[in-house]
This record gives structure tokens, C-alpha cells and sequence, in this order.
């Protein structure tokens, strides 16, 4: 690590700064590195996003958009992800200013937790509906691009799911320490990362698709 | 002296590379007698050849001083040679580097403009003359073999593409089957044939002969044999072609076609009298809807006009 | 293939007694040398006792030099797969005019997938990323890359998806799709059986390794710097490290993408690329390629490093024109993500648009043309050593501008039209893969061997080999341009034009001195093994070297610098050498923390080999079971927190001073000396 390092570069989650220097250059790399990592992963989905839009209109005499998608629901995902990135802005919040009240914190992140999962469950119910209208992968190239970016997000919320409950047993079991505190604003960085991807879904894919 | 033996050694090894490779290219030069496209039998072939040398001559200016400067700088600056100069430190001069920079983009201008000027020209989709009407062929790709439709006079043949001289031909071509890569060398480069799209090819034979055509993309276990014949007639010749083929060949129809699509290779040509009307848009059809339209629902005409 | 069924198709999946190599006496002697080389090497590392060794000195060790010494095995190991099967393709066209030959068709094909994939993922890429991660820290005066575990689990990724590649020699047969896999031809309707599926999961485990490398190196050169280490100050080989990690970074997804929405098409019946319902091929064209030509300077940058340290080292002389390389450098990296589409000039777009990328891809040109004059003016005036790596290097030199002829040749979209998909192009990329990523891999290889083991390697192996592989190249190439402007089309398993015999002939002939050139390679290690004695260089500066690397013992203590370098000068160690403080105690000695020893990146890569290997034969419990145990292994270790471990300032001390003495008592040679047993590794200042 480089001395010179300016303490300019603060770490909005973490409430270090000036007063605990060394730990503050330490999280400077890690949280570059997942910076770099985002990049890496909003290459897959611009990519999955470019396929999504060539095969648009490829419905080879199946579904279309109009038929399958409800404006309704998908609105509904897009709240309650919006809403799990403000709690979850909380709970960083609540790691900056308030670290000792462990139990406070813990219930940010249960909230985002559950909001995480009813929106997962939200998008199973979404995908099993459009199977019930005929909207299965395989129907047509439309469909298999529209599976696998919306599931990639999808999948990706869930492993966030996991991590966020692999985050609350550390806080429980380490507190929360230095080593704890870069991995929550990590974590923090993908989950806002995964809303910002959904509001992308939700406007090329479901409003784009039922305009 | 040791350090005269360390250079020395090396001398062979280097001699031996630039020996071989100007032995190569000298052979390259005087070409094989074959179906390359530098034996060019047509106007766009031949323009490609052309271009092939133009393109060749302006990047060896930037090649050859590699080539000549490299081994004499080394040997000239070897360790073993206390006269000559020995700069350590210097490390930049800008008339250099202006030329360094300089030359390479100089000459990429120049075969960029060369480029985008030829490219547009022998764009393979541009027809060949505005005066001469092409004759039309529809190409379908099928494992390991090519089938050649002439919707006009309503014959269609496998493996055996024959064109009249001094006629432009435009091709029109898809695949039932995987990708693959139309090619008569002599004749003009190459495009690919992709199942559910159309992709088109202009080409034209100056003179009289027999040329190799072949799918350069693999496709399989019989992909090495999936050659076929280009035959360039006279016009008389073809016209006393197409009434033999329409005489003597047999019909095109669903069943035969259903046939053709297993995977199979054709040792002779064979020729068809009648094609079914529509069995080439039917094929590039069949892959864009779901369900697929029934060969069936095709009209049993002969596609003659 | 048959069906399986019941009870044992719920365990093994698709495995069957038909997926045993007995369909062809060469398919079986093929597996029967790889089951044998396992066995054999297991047995006599438990003859030898060295398994404890083994496992904690190396495949557990975060040492990024270690990793790297690693990664180079695995690329030695592979090239020899590689090159004996690049021999078998030759000898099969050289037998095979107008006459079957002795490789039937199927196995043709599945030799030049393998061939290429090999190669690429697992020659090319682990000795680069090997070098790198063996110099590049060195370079910049760190201590280990910033993510050691990460560098590990790349490692073993990559070793994970190198070993899904022998396993399919053994079970079951290769995809015949070559190493771009083109669907539809590996969609299921085409290639039903294994092949493609062990394509897709060898090449994800290899680019999601990739991935995490380029993160790692970058992140390294970013935030480890020494101080004093500008960016203007890097090595040139640090500048290409850091360009081809960013490369990397962004050009791995997309084949990850490509090869996953592969694997969708095949396993779950999707349309992505399948000719009906939808699908449409083109969109993988853009997709692998727009991995595929990013890839190809991820390939060829680093050589360009190691060529610039070699030239600049072995003419005893400064880099010419530092920052024009440097420029020259990102201008192709960046260049190098706008001309995927001139690998398909001939899918029938618009003229203009093939235009277009025909003249982005003359432009890389313009970079790689001055990078090739700063090298001759670096040579010029300096004083010129013949070692192995410069012959290396100026070979390269010599054949890489035929191949950049070439490639402008091959930019032309008119003249694509009739050379692409021909061995015209086959002979292309080799001369840019060969003379070029190869010949710098084995030029740093030679260049950096008596860093990493404390000894030089063979002189006498080495010039031998540069000749070999310099000759064979020619003569197994040049012939191959000349067939290819006749029309011969790659990929061919028979022949028809009795004239290309004597060209196919002298091509085998190339492929035999390769070969030779391959087996001077084990020779020389294995001669330079025995007389290491006499080429100890101890002291660690072989080559009276320039950057930083050769500032510390060889082979270098664990972390690298007793304590950090101050940096002054582009040529930092030179700077030091010329000042006379190159070999000076330290006023103070610090605690050093390096990372402890874990398996845990061991168990991430067998975890991901057996799922990998599930996925293939749809051994479905298999799949699960080995991606929940890679992200369990990754949840258990967040848990440990005893992970670095500590060295004593005083014990830093007493190794610096115990080879400050051993310096003391050397005498320092001058360069006629280099390849004497009086050189132990300390130079004569001002040569």
C-alpha cells in the first residue's frame, strides 16, 4: 500500500476516514478491484441487453410482448427493487454513523433481504404466467433472449440474496469490523449495480415492449 | 575471441530463416497452374488479383527496410565490433519518430482510400454490367453438396454450376443446413450461405473452361469432397445444355429434395429437367416461421416461366 | 452414442461404454498416453515422497511467482498436446492427396478443434498470464499481486479447464467445430454428442479464470506500484500487462456470453443461434469475435513486452522511444475492440460497412509498424549480445512483417473474398502466433529462467532450439500461403490438387523441425537441470538487466524485496547500478505480512472441474454438487480470518545481509563473460 494515497478517496460506508487512515488506504483497493469486477459484469449485460434488442422481433410466429408482458407486476419488481436499494442505503448509513447498533443494522438488511426475495418471487410468478400464455424459452428467439437477461438479473439477485445473508452472519459473528465493513459496501456497490440493470430491463424490455 | 564466436554462431541460424523464406516466396511467385484466383478467368476475379499486388507493393514499403535494416543493424552493431558507435542513452529523436510515425500512416491513407474505393466497387452484390441482363441461379447450401436452380428455365442441377461466357451471373443463395462458403476462385471471392437468409454473389466467366467451385467452411465429415464443377460454355453450348438437361434429366419435386437434405455426397452431377416452382424462397421460409409451411403447399408447377 | 437409462443414467448420465476410446487404434493409443503420463507422474511423485512437498510448497502456495512458474508448466505441458497434434494434421495432408490418409474425417476434425483450443486458451494464455505473473510485481517493485487467493483461483480454473481437455481425449470425443465452434454446425441438430459441450465448459472455465486474471493484474499495477514508480516510469512489459489485462476485462464476457447462450441452444432447447424459430448465427459471429480479435492482442502484447525488455537489455541500451511504445501500445488495445468484423467480410453486408472495419483494422497497422522501428532503433547504436532470447527476438522481428503483409492483405475485404477460410489465413494467424506470441514467450522464457530457479539455461539446447523453430516455422507456413492463394480451403482432411504435394510435403517437413525445435526445449531444461551447478547466478542479475526484477536474489526471496525500492528511472535498476547503490543495506528492516498457503483455491478448481464435467455427460448431481461446493468453498473462507502471516523484520535482515556478503565475495563479470560459469549474476558496471 502507497502512503501517498490522498484521504480525499473517502468510502461512503465507512466511518474511518482520517481518524483510522490505514484501514481507509486498505479498503481503497478491494473496493477499486469489485469497481473494476462491475465493469467486467455490466459488459455481460450490455451484451445481453444487445442480443435482447436484434432478436426483439424475432417471434417466429409465437408470442409477442404485447401478449405476454404485464405492465402491472413488472412495475410492482421495479418499486420493490428501488426500495430494497434505499434500505439497503440505510443500513450502510446505519454502519457509518450509528456502527454499535448492531441490531438496527441487522434490520436494514433483513428488509433488503426480504424485499430481495418477494421481488425473486414476483419474477418466478411473472415467468410462470408467461408460460402458461405459450411464453416458454423455447418458443422463439424473442423469448430465449428475453429469458436469459431478465434470469441473468435475476440470478444475480439471488446470489446477492446469499451474500447478504452470509454478510448478516459476520456481522453477528465478527461485528462489524474493518474486514466486514469493505465487504457490506461491496456488497452495497453490486445491489445498487442490480437495481440500476433492472431499471434498464424494465424500460427497454417491458416498456419498450408494450409501447 | 569469445565474444566474436557468440555473434558468429548465431550467423547460420539467421542465414537459414531469411534462406528459406526468400526460397518460399521466389516460389510463390511463379504460381501454380491452378484454381486460384491468380488465374483469373473473370472480370472480378481479376480486379481482386490486381488489388492483391497493389496492396502487396505499397505495404512492402514499410516491410522491405525491416527486412534489410534489421540484420545489418545487428550485425553492424554486434557486441564483437569495437568501431562502431555505441550510444547507450540516446533514446528518442523526433525526425525519426516523425518518420517512424510518418511512413506507416502515410501509406495506411493511401491503402485506405484504395480500399474504400475498391471495396464498394467489388461489393459482391453489385451487379456486373447495367447492359446485360444476369443470368439468375439460385444456390442452396446442403450437406456436402451445392444444388443450382435456374428459376428461369426451370432445370435445376447438384454439384454442376454451368454459365454462359461473357454473361453476367447472379447468384442468389441460402443454406438447408448449416453455414458454408461458396467459392469458384478463378471465377470471384467467396460468400457465405446462411439458412433463412438470402445472400448474393455476382461473378463472370471471359473465356471457355472447366473451374474448381468448393465450400471453403466446414461443415462436417464430408466437407473436403463438397466440390463441385464450373463450367463456362459459349452461349450456343449453353443453350444446347439447358435443352439436353431439360430433355433428359429427372424431376425436382418434394420427395427428391427431401432426399437431397440427408447427408450424403454426390459423386457425379445430376441434373434435374424440372424444378418445383418456389422451392428456393420455400427454403429460406421454412426456418422463419413456426409452424414451417409443408414442401406439399408448394404449387407442383415446374418453375419455368 | 446410446441411450442411457434408469438407475445408472441418474448417477453417471450419459457415460456409457461407448464413450471408451476403442473406436480407433489412434484415438485409443492417444488416451492411453494421457491415462499413462497421470498414472506414471503420480507414481513417481510417490516414489519420490514429494506429495507433502508438492502440495505445500506449490499447489497451495499464493506465491505469485510460484503461480506463474505454474501457469508455464501447464503451457509446456500443452503445447506438446498442441504441436503433436499440429504434426498429426500435417502428416494426414501430406499423406492424404487424393488418398484417405490414415485420420478419418470425424477424428480430423476433432484434432483441429482440440489444436486450436489448446493454443489458444491453454498455451497462449497460461504463458502469458504465467510471465506476467512472475515479472510484472517484480517489475513494479511490489510484493505480490494485489489479490493472491484470486491469482490462485485463476490458476486453477485455468488448470481446471486444461484437465476437462485431457479427459476428453479419454471419454467420449471433441467438438469437430474448431476452436471459434461456429453454431449452427455444434447446435444439437448438428453435433448431438459431447464434443461442443466439452468446448463450451473447457473455454468458460478458461475465460471466467481470464476474467479474474485481467481484474487482478490491473488492479495490481494501479495500486502497488513502489514508490517512485510513475506510470512513465513502468516497464515496457508492465504497460503491455496492463493492456492486456484491461483487454481482458472487457474482451472475456463476451465469449463467456457466447459460449453461454451456446450452451442454452443445447441443453435447454433455446433459439439464440438455431436456423429455425428465431435464431440467427450472425449474432454469435459478433459475439465470439467481439472476444475473438481483443483476444489476439491479448496474445501478442505482452511478447511485445518481453521483446522490448530483450532488445533494450541485450543491445545494452536504453529503450528507444519509450513513450511512442507506450502510446503506441493503448492506441492498439483500443483500436483492437473496432475491427472484430473483418472476421466475417464475407456474411454479406453492406460494402461500406466492411469498408469501415477494413480500415480500422489497417490502422492497428500504423501502432505495430512504429513499435517495430522503435526496436531496430533501439538495437542501433547499441552493442548487440546474441543470446537465445534475442535470436528469439529478432526472428520475430524478421517473420512478424510478413505476417503484418498479410494482414493488410487479409484487411482488403476484395482480396478476404478469395484468401479467407483458406490455409492462407491458416498460415496468417500462425505467423502472427508463432513468430510472434511464441517466439516472445519463449524469449521471456529464457529471459527470466535463471530469475526464477537461480540458474541459466543451456546456451548451446537454447540456439538450437531458436533454430529449429525459426526454420520450422518457415517451411511449415510459408508453403501454406502459396496453397492458399490457390484455393485450398482450411480444415481440409483430403486433398485434390496433386500439385500441392511438394507445398504440403515441405509443410510436414516444418511441422517435424517443430517438433524437434519442441523436444530441444525439454532437452535444454533437462541438460541445464543436470549442469546447474555451473550456471548458478545466485546474485540474481544475469544479463546485466535493466528494471527492477533483477534488483533481488535468484531465485528472489518470497516477497520479492527485502525492502521496497525507491524509484528514479525508467531503467530503474540500471539508475541504481550506475549510482552504485544497487546492492546497499537498509537503515530500517519492516515486518512483511504475506499471504498464508490455502487450498482453498485447489478445491474451487476440482470443484469446477467436476461440475464441468457433470454438465458434459449430464451427470446432473455431479453439475450441482460441484458448483455448490466451489461457492461453499468461497463462503468458508469470507470465515477465515488467520490469513496472513507474519515475517520478522529481523529475519528480512539476515537474509539481506547474508547475500550482501555472497555479493561481496563475487567478482563482477563484464558481458563477454555472460555465458561463462564465472557469471553468478552480477555485472560489470558500465559495460
Amino acid at each position: 500500500m502507497k502512503p501517498e494515497v490522498h484521504v480525499a478517496l473517502k468510502h461512503p460506508g465507512i466511518n474511518l476516514g482520517s481518524s483510522d487512515r490505514k484501514t481507509d488506504v486498505a479498503a481503497e483497493s478491494p473496493v477499486f478491484g469489485f469497481w473494476v469486477f462491475l465493469m467486467s459484469d455490466a459488459v455481460i449485460f450490455a451484451l445481453l441487453f444487445a442480443v435482447y434488442g436484434v432478436m426483439m422481433h424475432a417471434v417466429a410466429g409465437g408470442p409477442t410482448p404485447h401478449d405476454l408482458f404485464e405492465i402491472k407486476s413488472s412495475f410492482l419488481e421495479t418499486l420493490i427493487l428501488l426500495t430494497s436499494s434505499f434500505t439497503f442505503g440505510m443500513a450502510s448509513l446505519t454502519m457509518k454513523y450509528s456502527a454499535d447498533n448492531r441490531r438496527r443494522l441487522l434490520g436494514w438488511f433483513a428488509l433488503t433481504l426480504i424485499l430481495g426475495v418477494v421481488f425473486l418471487a414476483f419474477e418466478l410468478h411473472d415467468f410462470s404466467s408467461m408460460a402458461a400464455k405459450g411464453g416458454v424459452p423455447q418458443r422463439s428467439g424473442f423469448l430465449s433472449a428475453f429469458f436469459a437477461l431478465v434470469s441473468t438479473h435475476g440470478l444475480h439477485v439471488a446470489s446477492g440474496s446469499i451474500w447478504l445473508v452470509v454478510m448478516m452472519v459476520q456481522v453477528v459473528v465478527f461485528g462489524v469490523d474493518p474486514v466486514v465493513k469493505t465487504r457490506i459496501m461491496r456488497l452495497g456497490l453490486f445491489w445498487h449495480f442490480l437495481d440500476i440493470i433492472w431499471v434498464g430491463i424494465f424500460s427497454v424490455v417491458y416498456l419498450q415492449g408494450l409501447i | 575471441m569469445v565474444r566474436d564466436r557468440i555473434s558468429l554462431r548465431s550467423l547460420p541460424q539467421l542465414l537459414c530463416v531469411i534462406g528459406g523464406l526468400v526460397l518460399v516466396l521466389a516460389s510463390a511467385g511463379c504460381a501454380l497452374q491452378g484454381n486460384g484466383f491468380l488465374n483469373p478467368v473473370g472480370p472480378t476475379a481479376e480486379a481482386e488479383r490486381q488489388l492483391f499486388f497493389e496492396v502487396t507493393a505499397l505495404t512492402l514499403i514499410v516491410v522491405v527496410p525491416v527486412l534489410v535494416l534489421t540484420p545489418w543493424i545487428v550485425w553492424r552493431y554486434r557486441r564483437g565490433n569495437k568501431q562502431s558507435a555505441y550510444r547507450p542513452k540516446w533514446e528518442f529523436s523526433w525526425p525519426l519518430e516523425i518518420l517512424a510515425w510518418g511512413v506507416p500512416v502515410l501509406i495506411v491513407i493511401a491503402l485506405g482510400l484504395l480500399l474504400w474505393n475498391r471495396t464498394l466497387r467489388l461489393d459482391p452484390y453489385r451487379p456486373l454490367s447495367a447492359a446485360l441482363p444476369p443470368v439468375e441461379i439460385q444456390v442452396v447450401g446442403l450437406d456436402w453438396k451445392w444444388l443450382f436452380i435456374y428459376p428461369r428455365q426451370g432445370i435445376a442441377t447438384l454439384n454442376e454450376l454451368v454459365i454462359p461466357v461473357g454473361r453476367p451471373v447472379h447468384l442468389t443463395l441460402t443454406s438447408d443446413t448449416v453455414m458454408q462458403s461458396f467459392m469458384v476462385p478463378n471465377l470471384a471471392g467467396q460468400v457465405y450461405a446462411m439458412a433463412a437468409m438470402k445472400s448474393q454473389l455476382n461473378l463472370q466467366a471471359d473465356r471457355a473452361g472447366e473451374f474448381l467451385g468448393e465450400n471453403t467452411q466446414y461443415n462436417g465429415k464430408g466437407f473436403q469432397k463438397q466440390k463441385f464443377r464450373t463450367r463456362a460454355v459459349s452461349e450456343q453450348d449453353f443453350s444446347r445444355w439447358l435443352e439436353h438437361v431439360q430433355e433428359t434429366g429427372k424431376r425436382l419435386d418434394c420427395d427428391q429434395y427431401a432426399g437431397l437434405m440427408k447427408q450424403t455426397l454426390v459423386p457425379k452431377p445430376v441434373h434435374y429437367a424440372r424444378a418445383e416452382a418456389g422451392l428456393f424462397e420455400w427454403v429460406v421460409k421454412k426456418y422463419q416461421t413456426e409452424p414451417s409451411p409443408a414442401c406439399q403447399s408448394l404449387t407442383g408447377e415446374s418453375a419455368r416461366d | 452414442m446410446t441411450e442411457t437409462t434408469g438407475l445408472w443414467h441418474l448417477l453417471m448420465g450419459n457415460l456409457s461404454y461407448d464413450a471408451l476410446p476403442f473406436y480407433s487404434p489412434i484415438a485409443t493409443v492417444g488416451a492411453s498416453i494421457v491415462v499413462l503420463g497421470a498414472l506414471g507422474t503420480a507414481v513417481l511423485i510417490t516414489w519420490l515422497g514429494k506429495w507433502k512437498y508438492l502440495w505445500s510448497e506449490w499447489l497451495t502456495s499464493l506465491d505469485h511467482k510460484r503461480i506463474g512458474i505454474m501457469y508455464i508448466v501447464l503451457a509446456l505441458l500443452m503445447l506438446s498436446r498442441g504441436v503433436i497434434e499440429a504434426v498429426m494434421m500435417r502428416t494426414q495432408q501430406a499423406l492424404a492427396i487424393q488418398s484417405p490418409g490414415y485420420l478419418p474425417p470425424d477424428h480430423f476434425g476433432q484434432l483441429f478443434s482440440t489444436h486450436g483450443t489448446i493454443m489458444i486458451f491453454f498455451v497462449a494464455m497460461p504463458f502469458l498470464t504465467g510471465l506476467i505473473n512472475f515479472v510484472m510485481p517484480q517489475q513494479i517493485g511490489a510484493r505480490d499481486v494485489r489479490f493472491p487467493l484470486l491469482n490462485a483461483i485463476s490458476l486453477w480454473l485455468t488448470v481446471a479447464g486444461a484437465a476437462l481437455v485431457m479427459v476428453s481425449l479419454v471419454l467420449g470425443k471433441f467438438s469437430t467445430g474448431g476452436w471459434s465452434g461456429y453454431p449452427p454446425y455444434t447446435e444439437s441438430a448438428y453435433q448431438p454428442g459431447v464434443g461442443p459441450d466439452y468446448w463450451i465448459w473447457v473455454l468458460t472455465l478458461s475465460s471466467i479464470g481470464s476474467t479474474l486474471t485481467g481484474l487482478n493484474f490491473a488492479v495490481t499495477i494501479y495500486k502497488e506500484r513502489a514508490p517512485g514508480m510513475r506510470f512513465f516510469r513502468l516497464p515496457l512489459f508492465t504497460w503491455t500487462a496492463l493492456c492486456t489485462s484491461i483487454l481482458m476485462i472487457f474482451a472475456m464476457p463476451p465469449l463467456t456470453v457466447a459460449t453461454a447462450l451456446l450452451a442454452l441452444d443445447r441443453y435447454l432447447d433455446m433459439h439464440f443461434f438455431t436456423n429455425a424459430l428465431g435464431g440467427n448465427m450472425m449474432n454469435y459471429a459478433n459475439l465470439f469475435w467481439l472476444f475473438g480479435h481483443p483476444e489476439v492482442y491479448i496474445l501478442i502484447l505482452p511478447a511485445f513486452g518481453v521483446f522490448s525488455s530483450v532488445f533494450s537489455t541485450f543491445s545494452a541500451k536504453r529503450l528507444y522511444g519509450y513513450k511512442s511504445l507506450v502510446y503506441a501500445t493503448m492506441a492498439i488495445a483500443v483500436l483492437s475492440f473496432t475491427v472484430w468484423l473483418h472476421h466475417f467480410f464475407t456474411m454479406g453486408q453492406s460494402p461500406s460497412i466492411n469498408a469501415a472495419f477494413g480500415i480500422a483494422t489497417m490502422l492497428i497497422g500504423i501502432p505495430t509498424g512504429v513499435k517495430i522501428y522503435d526496436w531496430m532503433l533501439t538495437l542501433y547504436r547499441g552493442r548487440v549480445r546474441f543470446s537465445v532470447s534475442l535470436l528469439y527476438s529478432l526472428m520475430f522481428m524478421l517473420l512478424f512483417v510478413i505476417g503484418g503483409l498479410t494482414g493488410i492483405l487479409l484487411a482488403t475485404p476484395p482480396v478476404d473474398f478469395v484468401v479467407h477460410n483458406t490455409v492462407f489465413l491458416v498460415a496468417h494467424f500462425h505467423n502472427m502466433l508463432i513468430p510472434g506470441m511464441l517466439f516472445g514467450m519463449l524469449a521471456g522464457y529464457q529471459f527470466w529462467f535463471p530469475k526464477a530457479f537461480g540458474f541459466r539455461l543451456d546456451e548451446t539446447w537454447g540456439r538450437i532450439g531458436a533454430a529449429c523453430w525459426g526454420l520450422g516455422f518457415v517451411l511449415a507456413f510459408m508453403p501454406l500461403y502459396v496453397t492458399g492463394l490457390e484455393g485450398m480451403p482450411r480444415r481440409s482432411q483430403e486433398i485434390f490438387q496433386p500439385q500441392f504435394a511438394p507445398y504440403l510435403l515441405l509443410a510436414e517437413l516444418g511441422g517435424l523441425i517443430i517438433l524437434a525445435g519442441l523436444f530441444s526445449l525439454f532437452v535444454q531444461l533437462w541438460v541445464s537441470i543436470r549442469r546447474r551447478d555451473h550456471n548458478r547466478v545466485p546474485v540474481g542479475d544475469p544479463w546485466d538487466g535493466r528494471s527492477l526484477e533483477w534488483a533481488n536474489p535468484a531465485p528472489p526471496p518470497e516477497y520479492n524485496f527485502f525492502t521496497l525500492p525507491q524509484v528514479e528511472d525508467r531503467d530503474a535498476f540500471t539508475w541504481m547500478k550506475e549510482r552504485g547503490v544497487a546492492y546497499l543495506p537498509a537503515q530500517h528492516y519492516e515486518d512483511i505480512e504475506m499471504p498464508r498457503n490455502s487450498a482453498t483455491a485447489v478445491a474451487i478448481g476440482v470443484a469446477a472441474l467436476l461440475s464441468a464435467f457433470g454438465l458434459v455427460w449430464h451427470i446432473w448431481w455431479m453439475a450441482v454438487v460441484g458448483l455448490g461446493a466451489a461457492w461453499a468453498a468461497v463462503i468458508v473462507r469470507s470465515f477465515v480470518r488467520d490469513t496472513m502471516r507474519t515475517i520478522p523484520a529481523s529475519e528480512v535482515e539476515q537474509a539481506h545481509r547474508g547475500w550482501l556478503r555472497e555479493i561481496a565475495a563475487t567478482r563482477a563479470v563484464s558481458r563477454d563473460e555472460e555465458m561463462s560459469a564465472g557469471n553468478v549474476g552480477l555485472a560489470e558496471s558500465a559495460s
